[in-house]
């Protein structure tokens, strides 16, 4: 009997801490890429997104976080695996982290069948902007296309007849340049280089021999700087300008190109001197803790943190009502650092993009600088493909 | 087609030829004289890449920065030699494959932890600006000083094993392991020479190659593969087939790059070329491959006849 009593207590015991961590901690499932060579991008993401942490104790919407951080190392099986650990085992909450879309879309069909949200800090996927969107998926960064119309719009106004466009092959190339020839009324060639590469010159003496007017580049990460490296020093930069987007133009690039990219312009949903009040506090606070500028990817991960601290917060926490937390996290109830911030129907990011220049501050730091707002409220063409389950 | 494309495509060629053969040489030589195959050859390559690029930056002088990465990777060359590859020169390929990816991996990340994920490594000032080779054409001053580097080194190599008593156990041990053996000579300390050499070379070409590629975490695995492809062109422990053979693959895979997608632009609409272009363009080299192990297995100029 006494044993029996026992057990019932121990039952009742183990129900009831379950059930305390159930309410008390909201859990995050932070499956990224940080290591291998494309990892600076994943860190800074994280990095802001630990800022964000950081400057609440370690709570997001007053429940304690417990973000249990994966890395893939650039690698799908792994990728796989962690997934279905932080899905099965943990049964986190909420899942961020991921980088790069050939990394996350093999992982993400099991992840929104469990109906578990996925708040995408960077690039956003075509397919999942239109015809695959679902509930469950916020894409928090920006839609692959986003950077793209801005500039193709300048490159109209400048009148440029012929240009080239020079993009790392993948599903992001792809639709980078898409969203560029969409919009550019002028002649162009196109050209992919494979993914990794880190010798152009093959491709800078095409260049050479077609003289367009200028090129267009999506070559992010090391591939960007090393292109960028070669193209100057092979002297192509005075006659056939380079332009890109901000994704290849940022803090993570400028760190290795420096004044190689001076006077560069490029397009971006986010720069470190909008003037914003959110903005302002994240960079101080990132500049105080990091000793560096924050990227634009830094800026995302902050985002996505804020997102959601606001949606546990509307939801008092109770995160088991799926529902509510879907409305809280449409709602996008924070202030964005990147100033003006709706989540479209298709739950991919409506936002402002700038026209940036990287030039050399007044402490001597080569970084971007805002010349103007080029897109009001930008978003992506494939929303009208969505039909968003009620 | 202009003259212009062709020149600068051959000069690129050439370049990425030279810089191969840099890391070709040593692999042959240990792969020739010691039967050894070693994949973390390409480890070499990216440490003397990125001891260039910490000297570089602490001392702001590039020449001194390559002056002393490679005899510094050299010796860490001999130190792995001496310690653990010895060891596994008895044992079958499979483990020395298994123990040298293994040390690519505790490499990799060793280098990590040291100097993060990447570095950055500028060409000398003197040497930042293109030069206009002729009207229409100016070309990187850096690119062209490698060429010249390239084609230094080949000729002390080619006087190193032509001309000297240390190039004559060389060419022995190559060309008949076990007779050498039989003929006495310190053996051993000719064995981490060749190894240290080999480092020392692929450091060489790390650190020349650092100021135009990315130096990164895994720069040496993408080049390792090449480098296996020249030493089967060329012919496994043969020093002039691994200079043929890198220059061979070189100009083929850079003159590919270009002309086959340009060929192809003509023939079909630009996204299918842009899609098919370097897809065949970085077949062509293993096609290359796959041709001479079928006229001659042995490769170009076989050194080993025993």
């Amino acid at each position: 009997m006494i044993k029996l009593r026992l057990a019932v207590a121990c039952l009742a015991l183990v129900g009831v801490s379950s059930l305390a961590t159930a309410e008390e901690v909201v859990k995050i499932g932070y499956a990224s890429t940080l290591s291998g060579p494309t990892a600076a991008i994943g860190g800074d993401i994280k990095d802001g997104f630990d800022l964000f942490l950081k400057s609440k104790d370690g709570k997001l919407g007053n429940l304690k976080a417990e973000v249990i951080v994966t890395d893939n190392g650039l690698k799908v099986d792994a990728e796989k695996q962690n997934v279905n650990r932080l899905l099965k085992r943990e049964k986190v909450d909420f899942m961020t982290g991921g980088v790069f879309g050939a990394m996350y879309m093999p992982v993400l069909p099991e992840i929104l069948a469990s109906e578990t949200f996925y708040l995408a800090p960077n690039s956003g996927l075509k397919d999942y902007a239109g015809a695959k969107c679902s509930p469950y998926l916020f894409t928090v960064g920006f839609q692959n296309e986003d950077h793209s119309p801005g500039m193709a719009k300048y490159m109209n106004d400048a009148n440029f007849k012929s240009i080239y466009l020079v993009a790392a092959a993948g599903p992001g190339g792809r639709e980078v340049l898409d969203g560029f020839k969409r919009h550019y009324k002028g002649a162009y060639e196109e050209m992919f280089t494979k993914l990794g590469q880190v010798d152009y010159a093959a491709e800078i003496a095409t260049i050479r021999a077609a003289k367009p007017d200028a090129i267009f580049t999506f070559l992010p990460g090391g591939m960007g700087i090393s292109f960028m490296k070669q193209y100057v020093s092979a002297g192509l930069n005075k006659d056939i300008p380079v332009y890109m987007p901000g994704y290849n133009a940022d803090e993570d690039s400028l760190k290795s190109l420096g004044e190689v990219l001076l006077g560069t312009l490029n397009t971006s949903h986010w720069a470190h001197d909008l003037d914003n009040a959110a903005n302002k506090k994240f960079v101080e606070a990132f500049k105080a803790n990091y000793k560096r500028l924050p990227s634009m990817y830094a800026a995302q991960g902050y985002d996505v943190a804020q997102l959601i601290d606001s949606a546990v917060k509307a939801v008092k926490g109770n995160l088991s009502d799926k529902a509510a937390v879907r409305k809280a996290l449409e709602a996008a109830n924070f202030e964005s650092v990147r100033g003006y911030f709706k989540f479209n129907k298709n739950h991919m990011p409506i936002h402002d993009i700038y026209m940036r220049e990287v030039v050399k501050n007044d402490a001597g730091v080569v970084t971007n600088r805002t010349i103007a707002k080029v897109v009001d409220k930008q978003q992506d063409p494939f929303v009208g493909d969505c039909n968003m389950p009620g | 087609m202009t003259a212009t494309l062709v020149f600068e495509q051959a000069l690129n060629g050439l370049q990425f030829g030279l810089m191969l053969f840099l890391l070709a040489a040593g692999l042959t030589l240990v792969f020739g004289i010691m039967d050894m195959i070693n994949l973390a050859h390409g480890s070499f390559y990216m440490l003397g890449a990125f001891m260039a690029a910490s000297i570089a930056n602490v001392s702001g002088s590039f020449w001194l920065a390559v002056f002393l990465a490679v005899p510094i990777t050299a010796v860490i060359g001999m130190l792995l030699e001496m310690s653990l590859l010895r060891v596994l020169y008895t044992r079958d390929h499979l483990s020395q494959v298994l123990a040298t990816f293994a040390l690519v991996l505790i490499i990799n990340e060793v280098v990590r932890l040291v100097w993060g994920t990447d570095a950055s490594l500028s060409p000398p000032q003197s040497l930042a600006n293109p030069v206009e080779l002729y009207e229409g054409l100016s070309y990187s001053a850096y690119r062209l000083a490698i060429v010249v580097l390239g084609l230094i080194v080949a000729g002390c190599l080619y006087l190193l094993i032509a001309k000297t008593r240390f190039g004559m156990r060389l060419r022995a041990g190559a060309s008949n392991r076990t007779m050498a053996y039989m003929m006495g000579g310190d053996v051993s300390r000719l064995f981490t020479l060749v190894f240290g050499l080999g480092a020392g070379l692929a450091a060489l070409a790390g650190a020349a190659l650092g100021p135009i590629l990315a130096v990164q975490v895994g720069m040496g695995e993408s080049i390792l593969i090449l480098t296996f492809v020249v030493i089967v062109i060329g012919g496994v422990g043969s020093i002039r087939g691994a200079l043929i053979g890198a220059v061979l693959v070189g100009m083929i895979d850079t003159m590919g790059r270009v002309f086959i997608p340009m060929f192809l632009r003509l023939t079909m609409p630009s996204h299918y070329s842009s899609d098919v272009g370097p897809a065949l363009a970085s077949i062509l080299i293993y096609v290359l491959m796959a041709a001479v192990l079928y006229w001659k297995p042995q490769g170009l100029f076989p050194a080993r006849n025993g």
